[in-house]
């Protein structure tokens, strides 16, 4: 049996396709960025090797600073909002609405499989000012308040793409909550109403705790999805105004496509890899010590 | 604040009195009151902002200065759609996307399943290693693969084309695809497998014959949430396209509206109308499948 099932002929036909995809265009292209992150100038230009320079030009650059600002900022944020929601909305499905909840789960899940651009400017139409004014500043008129124009400033960009990403995803970490919370044992939610543990208690003391693990892969997996942000920003107001509102992702892009500057650009690619894996790390590790306990 | 259901172990010999019922029963619908407002508030929340994009899209030019924003559209005006698909190439955009999608979809689906047997099935030496080397692709982000891929394309000759986006989504794939279908393999029994062996079916065989059907499921499962990370990406799609007629229609959307952005609405309203149209149609006949997918996807990644 061990003899069929190791035939190295089948191994290697079944996995070679895949293992030279992989390591042709992502990992040689990775080790490749790591590399031209030491050096700078573009394909036309030519490469000149300048050591530790574009690291040392990261850490000077404020444009670069704000970008990174901008990328943990809006992923804090938009992960604590769309847990807590995603949370609530769990707890409504599985303790209130029960076995009711199908149409609702699937009516705030839908935003999710829209693409973000389209999201994006979706938002944009309903905020805006002017001629052709959306219904957020039509509700404000009404109720006797001026136009606000969001997108001219900064915070005003970024509660809205805060606001936008919760639209758009927060039914889809409720799915992802509420499956977890159905994995919890009847017996245990009873034994503990029976002992008297009722509505915040019996959440705090027993449904928080046993959900645990799938709040933190949803941590994890909102951390590393909003870390990643590009198509939100990018299509709600460019980055601005200014570059006040660009990520990490977006001044990378600009970097390396716009201006040209390949080296400097894989050094914010790395930066942006790293800037990942420690977020990761840091919710992962102690996560990982309170599940042995 | 609910009640444990009532288990009732002795029935009451006498009915009980009428008016005890109906007291209850308006008790419970004043108690269910904020319930039921909060997730009215909800759908409008949620559902409102759709449903006003769809009307804008029939609305005319005039209609949009002359009428309040909520209000409904005088008439089902398509000129707005002609105008989108003539003017604004969302039909050249379109099929861009399909012919991007489906084959990094159907590849990456294949790639991974054939090395997920490969990995979880077939036994020798190193495969935990192989697989974990895999699997660490799921943490780079795209960024970090633009620049050398963009070189590469662009010294090969394969620029002017949709090759590169396919190619690049389908490495970006690979990853997530293969854990998954190597997790999915582990839940299918080994003894499945041996049995075939014993009757002389070869590894290559059982492979086509026995695993393939038996993974449909999670073939379907995988194949939607790399659908839809690849019809929604952006930022392949923006590195790699060069032309106008090479753009999908996520490009298409937002070159759309730096075009149109404050003078023709009409237009753009009617392109993220038909995503939102076309999105829906596809959602109701496999949410249970999509949301299932997608939340899989998550956790395991």
């Amino acid at each position: 049996m061990s003899r069929v099932f190791g035939d190295k002929k089948t191994i290697l036909i079944l996995l070679l396709p895949t293992l030279s995809i992989y390591v042709l265009l992502k990992v040689i292209p990775v080790a490749w960025s790591l590399g031209l992150s030491f050096f700078q100038g573009n394909t036309l230009r030519g490469f000149e090797f300048v050591g530790l320079d574009n690291f040392r030009e990261f850490a000077g650059d404020s444009a670069a600073l704000n970008s990174v600002w901008v990328s943990v900022s809006f992923a804090v944020i938009v992960t604590v909002a769309q847990v807590t929601f995603g949370y609530l909305l769990a707890l409504l499905y599985v303790f209130v609405l029960r076995r009711g909840s199908a149409f609702v789960r699937t009516a705030v899940f839908f935003p999710m499989v829209l693409p973000t651009v389209a999201v994006a400017l979706l938002f944009k139409s309903l905020i805006a000012v002017g001629e052709n004014q959306g219904p957020v500043n039509d509700a404000i008129n009404a109720f006797g308040g001026e136009s606000i124009e969001f997108l001219a400033s900064t915070a005003g960009t970024m509660t809205i793409a805060v606001i936008m990403t919760l639209w758009s995803s927060m039914g889809f970490y409720a799915v992802l909550l509420y499956t977890g919370l159905l994995d919890i044992p009847e017996e245990v939610v009873e034994s503990a109403r029976m002992d008297g543990a009722t509505g915040p208690r019996l959440v705090g003391y027993i449904i928080i705790p046993l959900s645990l693990p799938i709040l933190l892969s949803s941590i994890i997996f909102s951390l590393n999805a909003t870390l990643k942000v590009f198509d939100s920003l990018l299509a709600l107001n460019n980055g601005g105004p200014g570059t006040t509102t660009a990520p990490l992702t977006l001044y990378m892009y600009r970097t390396a496509f716009e201006y040209a500057e390949y080296g400097y650009g894989s050094t914010i690619a790395l930066a942006l890899t790293l800037l990942c894996l420690v977020f990761t790390l840091v919710v992962f590790r102690p996560s990982s010590k309170r599940v042995e306990d | 604040m609910t009640t444990a259901p009532s288990t009732a172990p002795v029935q009451l010999p006498t009915p009980r009195p009428q008016a005890r019922p109906a007291r209850r029963a308006a008790r419970r619908i004043v108690r269910r009151l904020p319930v039921w407002l909060l997730v009215a508030v909800l759908l409008v929340v949620m559902l409102y902002p759709q449903f006003w994009m769809i009307m804008g899209s029939f609305k005319t030019q005039t209609e949009f200065f002359a009428n309040p924003t909520w209000a409904l559209p005088e008439q089902f005006n398509l000129d707005n759609y002609i105008d989108a698909f003539t003017r604004g190439n969302v039909g050249v955009n379109y099929r861009n996307s399909i012919l991007v999608t489906l084959p990094s979809v159907a590849l990456i689906v294949l790639a991974g399943l054939a090395a997920g047997y490969a990995l979880e099935i077939m036994i020798w030496k190193g495969r935990r290693q192989v697989l974990l080397f895999v699997m660490g692709g799921i943490m780079v982000p795209g960024q970090m693969i633009l620049v050398p891929l963009f070189t590469v394309y662009f010294k090969i000759g394969i620029t002017d084309s949709l090759l590169p986006m396919i190619l690049t989504y389908t490495a970006m794939g690979i990853p997530l695809t293969t854990f998954l279908m190597a997790a999915y393999f582990r839940a299918i029994p080994r003894e499945i497998f041996e049995a075939a062996t014993v009757d002389g079916c070869g590894p290559l065989r059982s492979f086509f014959v026995i695993a393939a059907p038996l993974m449909k499921n999670s073939m379907l499962t995988i194949g939607l949430i790399q659908f839809f990370s690849v019809f929604n990406d952006l930022l392949i799609a923006l590195t790699f396209t060069t032309r106008p007629e090479l753009a999908t229609i996520q490009v298409g959307l937002l070159s759309l509206s730096d075009q149109y952005g404050s003078t023709q609405y009409g237009a753009l309203f009617a392109a993220i109308s038909i995503n939102i149209i076309v999105l829906l149609i596809v959602f109701v006949f496999l949410n249970k499948k999509i949301m299932a997918g997608l939340a899989a996807g998550s956790v395991k990644g």
